[in-house]
């Protein structure tokens, strides 16, 4: 079947042979020994665009698309309102199909609009510099463990216990090989032991209220340790941010910030220090400069640091990040603005404490932390979350998370701006059905 | 051209000796044109100690980073601030102005191992006819 | 011409980009204030102005589809418009990763048979799709060999052999897994150095790792041997399948003796590379290997499809599965060719290739004048007798409207310049290029100023990157 993406002819494909000097395609494939060569594949036979998406669409139909349900289910990753100018934006095929900006005059655009991320991240932060991304708030996480433990020459890493369990999955998985210990640490410890290089904070926390950051940022820098503070970005709308607290290093997922949840990926890790540690940093930087005629433009920057010339001394071996979705998270966080983001701090609030207080006010129910919270909260159930889950789908709802594991019929729920009132009202009656 | 009253290393550093067993330290005029514009440096701070031809610090350009040895063994005494706040400096007077740091030296015979401005420019030319 | 300027620079106040309901249950509570913000400094701008300033930025850049962008190792090749339509159907796009598993059934057969499909390709045994990008992929690679070695005991192998040609991602991710880096050097013919791996190879040695084709973009003759020499001494073949571009449907990394290779689906399988991501670095593992992979992998058993942990599994890589979105197009890909159509790709990324070599060799050093395979590597050290740097040429390329090739890589190659054409380029595109190059090639004979001067034609003129490191401005800011 001839192929839309291979332009070239039998007779182009002659006519190169020829000027090679080859007989066959087969030919230039000499170097390969012969029994290498040619081997069978066992793949299924090529489909049209036609038939493909037909399929395509059939298996995307199997699956429950939060357009169909109704959504109360966070823990990390969210359903947050969209503007569709975000799509469009990053649809522009100059930004999608172009590769890392190492060829700064074909590449302004990429550049440009990574200055403004770094900006719009720095500003949302309260942080004073910003890279152009990691691969997911997990191993924005991760890389910045290792980062402290370069910085301080120490080898052990605090964690609270109230830190995302998936988060410190993949911190462990990261600092294992490089004989880093990880210690889980309760989140009223008095002080943290001398050795540490620093101390992984969440804030809200994976159980979704308010760490004492003031408190832990104390802890941390009494005993010489760094504070990593983990962070939903969208709460930073409303609430302080980890660099008013002295954070020296603030990660956070940014798939919240206009790009949607796609199963968990791609997502986008925010990734900011304080500027002193700006050489210890890991991934792509963009700096201003001027051309040779003195006119404004856009190049990566502090590149020693990178793989590609520190080699195995570099600060990581990242080199692919998630560009696009830090373009959207631009593009979000302009469309927004400062008026936007604010209120839609404000609706997760609101919302999460109204769904909140009327599920606690069911028979059988109540939320199990008294502290502050932002959008989501942890409710002990009168039975097992997996019964209340399944009950719930039935009715097109996706209910909170099972931490039963973690707090005894314990369930983390999720309420954004998309969950209208009669959203969470559906969700209470049912509830209160069971 | 190379001072004469220092003494070069084949990794391009040289030391201006000074009264009281000191030294300035510095790298040479071939060694800033070879590297190109120097961005940042990385330098021992005061009280480091350090051992003749091992690494001390680290110059970076834009696209590449090279190491920094000590000519002779001793502890750091003082950084040259101007170039880290300009490391222009190094690259348009690398013998003067663009010096990196100032040592006391321990083992002041080390000096006997390392090259005259005479010896450093044969050597040198050498490294040119080699490429 | 552009006009420069940045966000803060068209942001009033009362400006909003977007509009957002109003609050539909009653207030609660303000949360105490010593946990509020005061100020948020984000920009004010109008959805207009936004729509117009981000427009403008994109045609500041050169993509794909702006036209022929051979950048060697990085496989740029066309990315199918469909694709991008299929990744966002509300069924892939918007299912969270910790929905029940029951309600993520397409996902997970979908996730299975890419899973199957892209071991079959690499003769391998098991897939994990957990990297997000090729670098990770390589970083999980090692740190399951680390872990193979460990499990049996043998704990004296901490170091890893590295080609000189090599990636510089292959001797940083030796080095976050706590291993030491020590480079095997290649022949005068490009190859891997056999004699120099012999005495490297002793039972300190966890692996080589391998680019195949080397970053030379050769096909390296010995492989044979090289696997039998590494194996034969306790030790494992890592393949970095960056140029897997070159051997689609014609040859099988398995059968050539890796243990394990990282795919990068954003180069072979033609899912568009974002301006630097998201990428997808799945890796493909021989049996000795399938326990330690990252977690999760994809099963299916009497009930559908579900989610498993390997028994010995290094870990997880991130907080889900890895780049879903991605693998949806990558999948797309791979059941539009088919067996025959994949064999079609390789076949026509090398026929593409070695035509530039042949138009080329006249006028830019060809330090390896033998076949190549999807890339080849010239060398712009005769230019550079005339004081033309190879980064002038990249340069000037951009003022004949193409994209440069990869520059100064391999290192083991003076000024080197990598062209990767890819199959999805006709020969009316290629014989446009190769126009150009000769033009270059002529310039840097009489006119070696235009070359130093440029790019002319460019949004910016060439950008001073020593200042820019120098005194980094790395942001605005907006109080």
């Amino acid at each position: 079947m001839p192929s839309p993406y291979l332009p070239n002819t039998d007779a182009d494909r002659s006519a190169m042979l020829r000027e090679i000097g080859a007989n066959s395609a087969d030919e230039l494939f000499y170097d390969v020994p012969a029994q290498f060569r040619n081997v069978q594949f066992k793949l299924p036979p090529p489909l049209s665009e036609l038939e493909l998406k037909r399929e395509l669409e059939e298996l995307a139909k199997r699956n429950a698309s939060l357009d169909d349900y109704v959504c109360f289910l966070g823990a990390g990753y969210y359903r947050h309102f969209i503007p569709s100018v975000v799509a469009h934006l990053t649809s522009r095929s100059e930004f999608y199909t172009a590769y890392t900006p190492y060829q700064a005059e074909a590449s302004q655009g990429t550049l440009q609009a990574t200055y403004e991320y770094q900006s719009l991240v720095c500003q949302l932060t309260g942080m004073e510099v910003s890279n152009a991304g990691m691969y997911d708030g997990s191993t924005a996480a991760a890389e910045a463990a290792l980062m402290a433990h370069r910085i301080t020459g120490r080898d052990r890493v605090a964690v609270l216990a109230t830190v995302n369990p998936r988060y410190q999955a993949v911190i462990a998985t990261y600092v294992r090989d490089q004989d880093i210990s990880l210690e889980k640490m309760e989140p009223n410890l008095d002080s943290l032991p001398s050795d540490c290089a620093c101390l992984v904070v969440q804030q809200p926390n994976f159980f979704g209220y308010f760490e004492d950051l003031r408190a832990h940022a104390r802890k941390a820098h009494d005993s010489g340790a760094l504070l990593i503070v983990i962070v939903d970005p969208i709460s930073l709308g409303m609430f302080k941010p980890p660099g008013d607290y002295g954070a020296d290093i603030v990660v956070a997922e940014g798939q919240a910030l206009g790009s949607p949840l796609s199963f968990g990926g791609p997502g986008l890790g925010i990734f900011t220090c304080r500027r002193e540690y700006l050489r210890q940093m890991p991934g792509r930087i963009v700096g201003r400069t001027v051309d040779r005629n003195g006119r404004p433009g856009y190049v990566l920057t502090l590149a020693t640091r990178e793989q590609h010339i520190r080699r195995e001394r570099a600060t990581s071996n990242i080199t692919t990040n998630e560009a696009l979705v830090a373009l959207a998270a631009t593009v979000y966080l302009a469309a927004m603005g400062k008026k936007g983001l604010r209120q839609v701090a404000e609706l997760c609030y609101h919302k999460a404490h109204y769904a909140a207080r009327a599920i606690s006010e069911l028979k059988g129910y109540r939320l199990v932390f008294p502290q502050p919270f932002f959008k989501e909260f942890v409710v002990r159930c009168p039975v097992a979350p997996q019964q209340i889950n399944q009950a719930l789908f039935e009715e097109k709802i996706i209910g909170g998370l099972d931490i039963s594991h973690l707090v005894d019929n314990g369930m983390l729920f999720c309420v954004t701006e998309v969950n209208t009132k009669g959203e969470i009202d559906r969700l209470v009656k049912f509830l209160g059905e069971l | 051209m190379n001072p004469k009253e220092y003494r070069y290393t084949q990794e391009h550093e040289w030391i201006c000796p000074e009264p009281g067993g000191k030294g300035r330290v510095g790298i040479t005029d071939y060694a800033q044109s070879q590297l190109g514009d120097i961005v940042f440096l990385d330098l021992p701070a005061p009280g480091t100690k350090v051992t003749q031809f091992e690494k001390m610090g680290e110059i970076e350009t834009v696209k590449a980073v090279s190491d920094l040895f000590s000519p002779v063994s001793g502890e750091i005494l003082e950084i040259n601030q101007a170039v880290i706040d300009d490391p222009r400096l190094v690259n348009e007077d690398p013998y003067g102005a663009g010096w990196l740091v100032r040592l006391a030296l321990s083992q002041p015979t080390e000096l006997e191992a390392l090259m005259s401005s005479d010896e450093y420019a044969e050597f040198v030319a050498g490294l040119s006819e080699e490429s | 011409m552009f006009r420069h300027y940045l966000l803060p620079d068209i942001s009033q106040p009362g400006k909003v980009g977007c509009t957002l309901p109003p609050l539909d249950v009653p207030p609660a509570e303000p949360p105490p204030k010593e946990l509020l913000r005061e100020e948020l400094a984000l920009p004010e701008v109008s959805e207009v102005e936004l729509v117009r300033y981000f427009t403008a930025l994109s045609r500041l850049n050169y993509g794909v589809d702006t036209g022929f962008y051979p950048l060697g190792s990085c496989t740029m090749k066309y990315n199918p418009k469909w694709h991008e339509d299929i990744a966002r159907l509300p069924g892939f796009a918007w299912i969270h990763p910790y929905q029940p598993i029951d309600s993520v059934q397409g996902a997970l057969k979908l996730m299975f048979q890419l899973q199957d499909y892209l071991a079959e390709i690499t003769g391998m045994s098991a897939t994990s799709l957990a990297p997000m990008a090729g670098a990770q992929g390589e970083l999980a690679g090692i740190k399951m060999i680390k872990a193979y070695h460990r499990e049996r005991g043998d704990k004296g192998r901490r170091k890893i052999l590295v080609p000189d040609s090599a990636h510089g991602t292959n001797p940083a991710t030796a080095a976050m897994c706590g291993l030491e880096v020590a480079t095997v050097p290649s022949d005068d013919k490009g190859n891997l150095d056999l004699k120099a791996l012999a005495a490297m190879m002793n039972d300190e040695v966890a692996a080589l790792t391998l680019t195949m084709p080397t970053t030379l973009g050769l096909f390296d003759p010995h492989i044979a041997q090289i696997s039998q020499l590494v194996h034969e001494r306790g030790g494992l073949l890592y393949g970095d399948g960056a140029n897997l571009n070159s051997l689609l449907g014609k040859v099988k990394f398995g059968d050539l003796g890796f243990d394990c290779v990282q795919l990068n689906l954003h180069k072979t399988f033609s899912t568009p590379h974002g301006g630097g991501g998201p990428g997808s670095g799945p890796l493909c593992v021989k049996s000795n290997l399938a326990d330690f992979l990252p977690s999760p992998l994809v099963v299916k058993n009497d009930k559908g499809y579900t989610f498993t942990s390997p028994a010995k599994s290094i870990g997880s890589l991130g907080a889900a599965y890895g780049n879903f979105g991605v693998m949806v197009k990558a999948y797309a890909y791979l059941r539009s060719l088919g067996a025959e159509g994949l064999k079609a790709i390789s076949e026509n990324a090398v026929i593409n290739a070695n035509y530039l070599k042949e138009k080329l060799k006249a006028y830019y050093h060809l330090p390896y004048d033998r076949t190549c395979m999807h890339e080849v590597v010239f060398s712009g050290k005769r230019q550079k007798a005339k004081g033309v740097r190879t980064w002038d040429i990249a340069k000037r390329l951009l003022d004949y409207g193409f994209h440069p090739p990869t520059i100064y890589f391999p290192l083991v190659v003076e000024e080197a310049l990598m062209i990767e054409p890819t199959e999805t380029e006709s020969k009316e595109t290629l014989d446009a290029f190769i126009s150009a190059m000769r033009e270059i090639a002529r310039e840097a004979e009489e006119n070696p100023e235009i070359l130093r001067t440029a790019p002319h034609n460019t949004p910016v003129a060439r950008l001073d990157e020593a200042a820019a490191a120098r005194k980094p401005d790395l942001r605005w800011e907006l109080s």
